[in-house]
């Protein structure tokens, strides 16, 4: 088995969207490498076995036979921490160019 | 009513004969919680008021004769399903405030048989654990020795049925989450097969592996609620087409992975497991041993999926339709900010997991890599059934483990050794009690897990009540 690889957490946290702590991320530095050593161990089982698609997935319903609109609007924007207007609100995506 | 004997099933008689009414059922399971749960924390959120409306209500079902399994049966119901305008938080800080907009598929079935919620249980945060330790809500006590676990991540459904604080509970099981927390409480706990129960409604964890299942005190309670639960559902595509179960008992033969055992397990729970065996056999069955090579890469297999899935269904969480919102600058901020302030420490750590194993140029290595040894499994499996008609095992290496006893997340891990085989495969299994070992100078309960076929639930009771009146 090979070394566990190097790992670098800032860059992992960035890509999965945490803020985590410096002293998080010294303790994840120890604990992560270890737990791929462990599960490194898949590697270890015989050869290449071709990828099935299994039986049941999920897919998406045909896009057909609608409810009307706005039925569930309320019910579903409730749940979401900032809404106006049947929208949901959030900070600024797209910035305009300063002139 | 004695609540730490009384049965599902025999609730059903008692009330159908008048005994006592739905609402003095109710209400002394509402005592029982009031007197117990200050110490056990099996629930977050008990549902006094809206548990007798339901209560009088399945009285007048039961009055005008038209009461079914589960009228005016209080039950108990793990956090991450939902009910309409109920919280349902997973125990996670990150969706502590999150009410459900509408009814889970199974809550919907229970509901139209008359059923009465208690409450919410308690459970690991975003079902990510194996001891209950890490909800946000601080951890549930074993009822057989509240210095220990009741195992996790379902402990609070566990702690409800095992302490007398509901008749039966509901839980989900992504790698034993049903089944572990079953055998440390010394209940019965149930995963049926993949597809059997609708997920609509479940928050998603591990999508390819998930499953609810119930909690009870007898293998007969567990068939109740499992046939009231199943059923395909077109909300669910992953939900399986209606079918008979298989209610034929092909044979008597049992088959046990001797070389997979042979590895940490507690010598005693060897020699429980023993002792059912060959009570077993003097009921007529015979033992055999089985070779099941890949079942040694499992765990492997599983803290790789695993993480990798949950990494992906946890993106939702993102501060912006449900839940916790931290204010920042940003959009970007807010993501970061609420999911780095709102999920918890072991929950973060799954979600870097399966972040680095999905990602490109490790990818192939790991996540790949396992999706390919789970067809092992499977196969392992499938060769094993054409053999016999189930495999059994102990559900843990060992009986419950004291708080903070296993702080290094790998030998957390390890509890799920014996339970995750049966998700990777898909197939069905159960967990009866099969009598106690001693630690401290203390019973505790361990369990007997036997693994079906797919969609052969049938043989999961009948060699299940075998187990129980051994």
């Amino acid at each position: 088995m090979s070394d566990a690889p190097k790992v670098n957490i800032k860059a992992l946290a960035e890509l999965a969207r945490l803020d985590i702590s410096d002293a998080e991320v010294a303790q994840l530095e120890k604990e992560i490498p270890d737990i791929l050593k462990f599960v490194e161990q898949v590697q270890g089982a015989a050869g290449d076995v071709k990828e099935t698609s299994p039986e049941l997935r999920n897919v998406m319903r045909a896009d057909e036979n609608p409810h009307e609109s706005g039925e569930y609007t309320e019910r579903l924007l409730d749940a979401a921490p900032k809404h106006k207007d049947g929208r949901v609100v959030v900070k600024q995506v797209v910035s305009r160019k300063q002139k | 009513m004695d609540l730490s004997k009384l049965t599902l099933a025999q609730a059903r008689k008692d009330l159908d004969a008048k005994k006592y009414s739905a609402l003095d059922l109710t209400n002394a399971y509402l005592d029982a919680i009031e007197k117990k749960d200050g110490e056990i924390h099996a629930y977050i959120e008990v549902w006094k008021d809206s548990a007798r409306e339901e209560a009088k209500k399945a009285d007048a079902l039961i009055a005008s004769g038209k009461s079914q399994q589960l009228t005016g049966i209080p039950l108990a119901i793990k956090d991450n399903m939902l009910i309409e305008g109920r919280i349902a938080s997973s125990a996670s800080k990150i969706l502590e405030h999150y009410r459900a907009s509408y009814d889970a598929t199974v809550i919907e079935k229970l509901k139209a048989q008359g059923a009465v919620f208690l409450g919410r249980t308690n459970m690991d945060d975003s079902a990510m654990g194996s001891s209950t330790e890490t909800s946000f809500y601080g951890p549930t006590k074993n009822p057989r020795d509240t210095t220990r676990v009741p195992g996790g991540s379902s402990g609070g459904s566990a702690a409800a049925v095992a302490g007398g604080m509901a008749l039966a509970s509901l839980g989900s099981d992504t790698g034993g989450s049903i089944r572990q927390p079953a055998a440390l409480t010394g209940v019965v706990g149930m995963k049926p097969t993949y597809g059997e129960v609708s997920r609509y409604g479940l928050m998603a964890l591990a999508s390819s592996l998930d499953q609810i299942g119930p909690f009870s005190k007898t293998v007969e309670d567990a068939h109740i609620l499992f046939n009231a639960i199943r059923g395909h559902d077109p909300k669910d595509s992953t939900s399986l087409p209606d079918a008979p179960l298989s209610a034929e008992r092909k044979s008597k033969t049992i088959g046990v992975p001797r070389a997979f055992l042979a590895k940490g397990c507690d010598a005693d729970v060897l020699t429980a497991f023993e002792h059912k065996l060959s009570e077993l056999r003097s009921k007529g069955y015979e033992v055999l041993d089985i070779e099941m090579p890949n079942l040694q890469y499992s765990l492997a297999v599983y803290y790789i999926i695993q993480p990798a899935e949950a990494s992906t269904n946890l993106a939702r969480y993102d501060g912006i339709r449900y839940g916790l919102s931290l204010p920042a600058d940003t959009i970007g901020e807010v993501y970061t900010k609420t999911r780095g302030a709102g999920f918890g420490r072991e929950v973060r750590r799954r979600i870097l997991i399966g972040t680095f194993v999905l990602s490109s140029g490790y990818a192939d290595a790991y996540y790949r890599k396992a999706r390919a040894v789970r067809e092992l499994i499977r196969a392992d499996f499938a060769k094993a059934f054409e053999a016999v008609c189930a495999v059994v095992m102990p559900t843990t290496p060992s009986p419950a483990f004291k708080f903070g006893e296993k702080s290094d997340p790998l030998s957390m891990y390890a509890e799920d050794i014996f339970a995750t085989p049966a998700n990777l495969a898909g197939v069905p299994a159960i967990s009866v009690p099969m009598g106690n070992v001693q630690r401290d100078g203390k019973d505790l309960p361990v369990g007997f897990q036997i693994i079906a076929s797919h969609r052969e639930e049938e043989v999961l009771f009948s060699v299940g009540k075998d187990v129980e009146s051994a």
